[in-house]
C-alpha cells in the first residue's frame, strides 16, 4: 500500500500487526456489519492515526470492506485517507484521527456512553507512545481514573522512536509505567509486544480486570518496522515508503502476507 | 411600526440553562458536559434533575471536546458547557478533528461570549469565535438575541443532527421574543419592516437595532431589521429580499468584523447584488476590562453606532 502510493507510514504500522490482528481476531466481540453507534458490541478506537495502513489491513481482512480497496489507499476519491476518517464513511471507523492526542478522550466518551447504555461490551484504543507527549492525553488520563472508567483498556504502542529520533532523545518521558499507575491506572506491560501470544494473554488478562474501578492500559513493547531487517532498530521508516527493491526484499521476508497491500 | 416590549432583562445563558433542564425532562439522550462552569452555564438545574447524565470535566476542555465526541457513539447527544473562548479558540483542532471532520453530533454551548463579559478583560472576550466556527465544514453557528430564543434554539439543535455551535452571553439583556417561539436553524427574522435600510443583526444587537430603527424612524428614516440568529447556514433569501427593496445594509454583531456576520453577509451579496454596507462590530482589536454598557459604548457596538451607520450608508445608495 504504502509502496504503490510512494508515501504513508511503514514503521509503526508494521510494529503494531500483530496487536491488530490479535484484537480484531482473537480479543473483540463484534457483530456482522458496521454501524457507527456500535452497541452491544465492542468498539476500537486508533489514536495514532498515521498507522493507518495496518488498521486498513485488519479492517479489510475482518470483512469490513473489501480487501482489494486496499489498493485505493491515499489515492484520490478513496474511502482510505492517509489518516481514518468517518467523513468518507468507511466501515469499521468511528472517529478521525492523526492530529495526535485525542483518541483517548473519545475512547472515554464512549466508554461512558457504554455505561449509560448499559452495554457491558469494552472499548479499546491504540496510541502511540511519542504521542503521550501531547498534554491532552494526560487530561484524559487523570480523568479516567478519577471517573472511574473501568470499561476501558488503552494500549500503548512503546517503540520507542517518533520523527525526530528516539523518544528518549526527543522528549524523555521518563517511566510511562510509572506515570499511568500514579494517575490510578492498572498497568499492564507486554515485554513481546510483537508476539501474538503474549499479546493475546495480555489482552485476555486486561479484559478480566475490567469493571473494577480503574481503567487499564496496557504497554506493549514493540519493533517499529518488526518483520522487515532495514525497517527495525531505526525510527527511518516512521513516514517513509519502500522503494521497488526494498518492496521486494520486505516481501521476501514475510512470504505469509498476501503481497503489497 | 411593530413595537417590541422587554418583558424582563435576562441573561442569554439562563435561556440556555432553562432550554437544557426542559431537554433533561423530555430527551433521555441529551447528555451535558462541563470544564468546572456550572454556575456560570446555569447548569444547576439540569444537573440536579440528571445526575447521571452529567459530566463534570474539570479544567480540561480539550479532553471534554473528546469526550463529547465519543459519547455520541452510543446515540448520546452531548451538550458541552464553557466560556467561549475555552468553547473556540482553545480547542480548535480538537472540534475540527473529532467532531466537525468526524460528523459528531456535538452541541457545543458557549457562554460569556464578545466584550459584554464585562470586567473580565480580554483573555476571556473572545471576539473571533464565530470566524472559527464558521469556517468548518458542516458546523453550524447559532446566536440567539434574547433569553427566550436561546431557550428555544437550545431545545430546537438537539432535534438537530450534526454539529452546533451555540453562542450566548452573561450580561442581562431585553427579553422581547415570545416565550413561545418555535426556532428554526437557518431561517432569518423579520422584526421590524422598512424601505430606506436594511439592519441585519444578530446576538446582543438585535435589541439595539430595533432600538436605532425607533430613533431612525424618528429622524425620517425607514429601516427593516432582520433577526439573524443563525449566522451558518445564512438565510441568504431574507437578506437579499430587504436590500432589494433597501439598496443599503447595516450589519450588527458583538464580534470582530474580520470573521463575522457581516463578511458572510457580504460575501451574499457581492454575488448577488453588491450592495453598500457598513460593519457594527470590533475592528480587528481585543476587548478590554469595563461594565458590558460602557464596552459596548467604546467599541460602537449599540443602537446609537447603528444610526449613525445607517444615515451613513444611506449616503451611498
Amino acid at each position: 500500500m504504502v509502496h504503490k502510493v510512494n508515501s504513508g507510514h511503514p514503521g509503526g504500522s508494521l510494529g503494531c500487526a500483530e496487536f491488530f490482528v490479535s484484537l480484531y481476531n482473537e480479543i473483540m466481540e463484534l457483530k456482522e456489519g458496521f454501524d457507527m453507534d456500535g452497541i452491544n458490541e465492542d468498539v476500537f478506537f486508533l489514536s495514532n492515526g498515521h498507522i493507518s495502513p495496518v488498521f486498513y489491513s485488519v479492517l479489510a481482512r475482518r470483512g469490513y470492506f473489501p480487501v482489494e480497496e486496499l489498493n485505493t489507499f491515499r489515492l484520490i476519491d478513496s474511502r482510505l485517507q492517509g489518516h481514518p476518517t468517518t467523513h468518507e464513511g468507511l466501515p469499521g471507523i468511528r472517529i478521525a484521527s492523526g492530529s495526535l492526542g485525542q483518541g483517548l478522550s473519545v475512547a472515554i466518551g464512549a466508554a461512558q456512553a457504554k455505561k449509560l447504555n448499559k452495554d457491558s461490551h469494552m472499548v479499546y484504543a491504540l496510541m502511540g507512545d511519542g504521542e503521550l507527549q501531547e498534554g491532552q492525553n494526560w487530561e484524559a488520563i487523570m480523568y479516567a481514573a478519577a471517573k472511574k472508567v473501568d470499561n476501558l483498556i488503552a494500549t500503548v504502542d512503546l517503540n520507542g522512536k517518533q520523527i525526530d529520533g528516539s523518544t528518549d532523545k526527543v522528549l524523555p518521558m521518563g517511566s510511562v509505567e510509572g506515570k499511568f499507575k500514579a494517575f490510578g491506572w492498572e498497568v499492564l506491560t507486554v515485554e513481546e509486544g510483537n508476539d501474538l501470544t503474549a499479546i493475546g494473554n495480555a489482552l485476555r488478562e486486561a479484559k478480566s480486570m475490567s469493571g473494577n474501578g480503574k481503567p487499564i492500559c496496557i504497554l506493549l513493547k514493540t519493533e517499529m518496522g518488526n518483520g522487515v531487517d532495514f525497517m527495525m532498530h531505526t525510527h527511518a521508516w516512521h513516514g517513509k515508503a519502500p522503494n521497488d527493491e526494498q518492496l521486494e526484499s520486505a516481501l521476501a521476508q514475510n512470504p505469509e502476507t498476501l503481497g503489497d497491500y | 411600526m411593530k413595537e417590541y416590549i422587554n418583558q424582563g432583562s435576562q441573561d442569554t445563558r439562563s435561556g440556555f440553562g432553562a432550554g437544557l433542564t426542559e431537554l433533561g425532562r423530555t430527551n433521555p439522550n441529551v447528555v451535558a458536559l462541563c470544564a468546572d462552569l456550572i454556575g456560570s452555564l446555569k447548569m444547576d438545574q439540569f444537573i440536579e434533575e440528571n445526575p447521571d447524565r452529567f459530566f463534570q470535566i474539570g479544567i480540561a476542555e480539550a479532553n471534554m471536546m473528546g469526550i463529547a465526541a465519543g459519547l455520541t457513539i452510543g446515540g448520546k447527544i452531548p451538550f458541552t458547557g464553557t466560556f467561549a473562548n475555552f468553547s473556540t479558540g482553545r480547542v480548535y483542532d480538537q472540534i475540527r478533528q473529532s467532531i466537525a471532520y468526524s460528523g459528531k453530533n456535538v452541541k457545543i454551548c458557549a457562554s460569556h461570549a464578545g466584550v459584554t463579559l464585562g470586567e473580565d478583560g480580554a483573555t476571556h472576550q473572545i471576539l473571533e469565535d464565530i470566524g472559527l466556527m464558521k469556517m468548518l465544514p458542516g458546523m453550524v453557528v447559532i446566536n440567539p438575541c434574547d433569553f427566550n430564543q436561546t431557550k428555544a434554539a437550545t431545545m430546537a439543535i438537539a432535534d438537530y443532527d450534526g454539529p452546533v455551535y451555540l453562542r450566548f452571553g452573561r450580561p442581562k439583556v431585553a427579553n422581547f421574543t415570545p416565550a413561545d417561539q418555535s426556532f428554526e436553524i437557518g431561517k432569518g427574522l423579520l422584526l421590524q419592516e422598512g424601505s430606506d435600510v436594511t439592519i441585519v443583526a444578530t446576538g446582543h444587537l438585535v435589541w439595539e437595532a430595533l432600538e436605532a430603527a425607533k430613533t431612525l424612524n424618528e429622524k425620517g428614516i425607514s429601516a427593516e431589521v432582520i433577526n439573524i440568529h443563525t449566522i451558518k447556514p445564512l438565510d441568504n433569501d431574507i437578506i437579499l429580499k430587504s436590500v432589494a427593496k433597501t439598496g443599503a445594509i447595516v450589519t450588527a454583531e458583538e464580534h470582530n468584523f474580520l470573521g463575522g456576520l457581516g463578511e458572510s453577509v457580504a460575501r451574499v451579496l457581492a454575488e448577488n447584488t453588491p450592495t453598500p454596507q457598513e460593519f457594527i462590530a470590533t475592528k480587528d482589536t481585543f476587548g478590554e476590562s469595563g461594565t458590558p454598557a460602557q464596552l459596548m459604548d467604546k467599541y460602537g457596538l449599540n443602537a446609537k453606532a447603528i444610526v449613525a451607520a445607517s444615515e451613513k450608508i444611506i449616503q451611498r445608495k
